[in-house]
């Protein structure tokens, strides 16, 4: 091939045509790749709600359910925790839990809850995702001389008073999530729906 | 009258090769037989060859273990133990793993330590020195996701942090988390996944990369404790570096004696004290990972918790994940923050002294205190060690350049 029968104009845009469509080609081959990392089907169908029976749940005391593989507590409230918790207020980051998506519209109050005295909320530190310990005793503890009760998480030293809101000068950075959930009766909770289905 | 049979054998079969491979027997010239490497490295240069073998001793048992490991979530602790107590010589493979990921770390730290006080990153092996900061950064992921794969307390509460990390990316945050770990949870699949980065493809990466950075290394020629380029100084008649040595046979023999020495210390770990106190392997890991329960007191394995402690020590999350993140990140800067026009700490003056001596002082005690439950006063200590720690970088350029400096010699030396 002679060397003036070359047309470096067509050969540029062949070339860089060729470098788009393979550069697109390259972009969609590399969609399921990444999407293969997204939950399977049957890791999302795995997060269906779960029903709690409270009926043998002590004043005080708390019950742990498994839902979405997460810890959910639930703790029947004394009546001196409830009235302590607005007297925290000072102490903690978002009192008025303002920040809307740590809890249902429903539970966005005092106590964080659909009935004062019973509390629903998702047993993982907002910091990075331990378990905090169930500190209920009004009593001065190690790490807070005015302990009220509340959580302790012991990876990270965040605390949360027993609404699930965080203190101040803790790395946690947000209240602990309330779930959504409803009361089926008085003594059975449903986890995962904001209300029953069929009622609506 | 054999021999020479022998010696005809070798003799043809090199011709054969020399004439399908010819770029063979240079590749082995250029970075063995004939890369000259100076005449004075000392002990601290023990530590690349080191860490070269204890790569190929996780690449070893790793192949071994992945024999009888299962990556389940239902099954892997088992497995694990499975290969403590059934599996044949199982317990001593394994040990050389978890052992040699320790050995790993100490022999990288070392290593690093050494680049750090004979400088080793200046002009012009800035790409050795940041293809070596790529190659620690890749270590620690390896580690991380090796760690996970007993599927013990530890290992499920670390992914968990660690994963949770990512959470306090702003805006994307939360799906990046689910992304990562692929459930909503740390679960069987995050366990597989994870599997598949620390067996295939970080392994890969970390072998390309350790390439390269022997590469970089050899474009330029190796730093030595004097800091003096030996290549200024060169026989006449041969072009060799006057103050260099062939790298083989005279490294690889030292390399030798250094690894004899070295595997010593490696065997005793592993027969007589594997766990080294919880420090190597950590007591919660022997109790199958519970996703409903934490352990009272969750901390990394110590090769990490120099940062985990900076971490603990930051009261706010974002802050946090970004000043431990640059707190490894910040080794990259090194090159373009030292401006001492020496470098060895040898003809350095005594500001860089005390502030290498000082940095290196609060790197353990944070690794300790990351180790601990962390009370008020030990938070404390680690805000301020945290502060110092990155003072030494920003400051680096100040005092490397303000402190006195004595004058290098033309040629290596040997009295010190």
């Amino acid at each position: 091939m002679a060397e003036q029968g070359i047309n470096h104009g067509r050969r540029r845009f062949l070339t860089a045509t060729t470098a788009v469509v393979g550069g697109v080609g390259g972009v969609f081959a590399a969609v399921p790749f990444i999407k293969a990392w997204q939950p399977s089907a049957r890791a999302q169908t795995a997060g269906a709600p779960v029903i709690a029976d409270i009926s043998k749940l002590e004043v005080g005391a708390r019950v742990i359910k498994m839902w979405r593989g997460q810890p959910v507590w639930i703790i029947r409230r004394t009546s001196d925790v409830v009235e302590a918790l607005s007297a925290l207020d000072g102490r903690l980051k978002d009192a008025e839990s303002d920040n809307l998506d740590q809890q249902p519209d429903y539970a966005r109050n005092e106590t964080r809850s659909r009935k004062p005295d019973i509390a629903v909320m998702v047993g993982i530190c907002t910091h990075l995702g331990c378990s905090p310990t169930f500190v209920p005793e009004m009593l001065p503890q190690a790490f807070d001389s005015e302990w009220n009760g509340g959580f302790y998480c012991p990876c990270h030293n965040s605390r949360f008073d027993m609404a699930g809101r965080v203190y101040k000068n803790v790395p946690a950075p947000d209240n602990l999530r309330i779930p959504p959930y409803f009361f089926i009766d008085d003594n059975t909770i449903l986890i995962g729906l904001d209300a029953d289905p069929k009622a609506a | 009258m054999s021999t020479n049979i022998i010696n005809r054998v070798i003799g043809s079969a090199n011709d054969w090769m020399q004439e399908r491979a010819p770029g063979l027997s240079q590749w082995w010239d250029r970075h063995a037989a004939k890369y000259y490497a100076p005449k004075n490295f000392n002990f601290w240069y023990f530590f690349g060859s080191l860490a070269l073998l204890m790569f190929v001793n996780q690449i070893l048992t790793g192949i071994w273990l992945t024999m009888n490991f299962k990556p389940s979530a239902a099954e892997a602790f088992d497995s694990v133990e499975y290969i403590m107590r059934d599996v044949e010589w199982g317990w001593l493979i394994r040990y050389m793993h978890s052992t040699g990921a320790s050995a790993f770390f100490i022999v990288v730290y070392l290593h690093m330590f050494r680049g750090l006080i004979y400088g080793s990153y200046q002009k012009p092996r800035e790409l050795v020195w940041t293809l070596g900061v790529v190659i620690f950064l890749a270590l620690m992921a390896e580690a991380f996701f090796g760690y996970v794969l007993p599927w013990g307390q530890m290992s499920y509460w670390g992914a968990q942090v660690i994963t949770s990390l990512f959470s306090a990316v702003p805006v994307i945050g939360p799906d990046l988390v689910e992304f990562i770990r692929g459930d909503y949870l740390i679960s069987d699949v995050t366990l597989n996944r994870f599997f598949a980065l620390h067996v295939i493809a970080v392994p890969f990466v970390l072998a390309g990369l350790i390439y390269l950075h022997l590469m970089a290394l050899h474009e330029v020629g190796s730093n030595n404790p004097d800091g003096v380029d030996i290549k200024k100084v060169k026989d006449k008649a041969t072009g060799i570096p006057k103050d260099g040595i062939a790298f083989h046979p005279y490294y690889t023999v030292k390399d030798l004696f250094g690894t004899s020495f070295f595997l010593m210390i490696f065997a005793f770990i592993i027969f007589f004290e594997p766990s080294v106190g919880g420090w190597f392997l950590e007591h919660d890991n022997f109790s199958p990972a519970n996703s409903m329960v934490t352990p009272q007191h969750i901390k990394p394995v110590w090769y990490f918790t120099p940062y985990y402690a900076m971490l603990r020590a930051i009261p706010d999350k974002l802050l946090g994940v970004i000043v431990m993140g640059a707190a490894t990140l910040i080794f990259f800067a090194v090159p373009w923050l030292d401006r001492s026009k020496v470098k060895s700490i040898r003809y350095r003056g005594p500001i860089t002294k005390i502030m290498l001596t000082l940095f290196v002082i609060s790197f353990c005690v944070l690794g300790w205190l990351g180790a601990q439950s962390g009370s008020d006063t030990q938070k404390l200590v680690a805000q301020v060690l945290t502060f110092f720690y990155f003072s030494f970088f920003f400051t680096m350029p100040i005092w490397t350049a303000v402190d006195k400096t004595k004058p290098v010699p033309e040629r290596v030396t040997f009295d010190h």
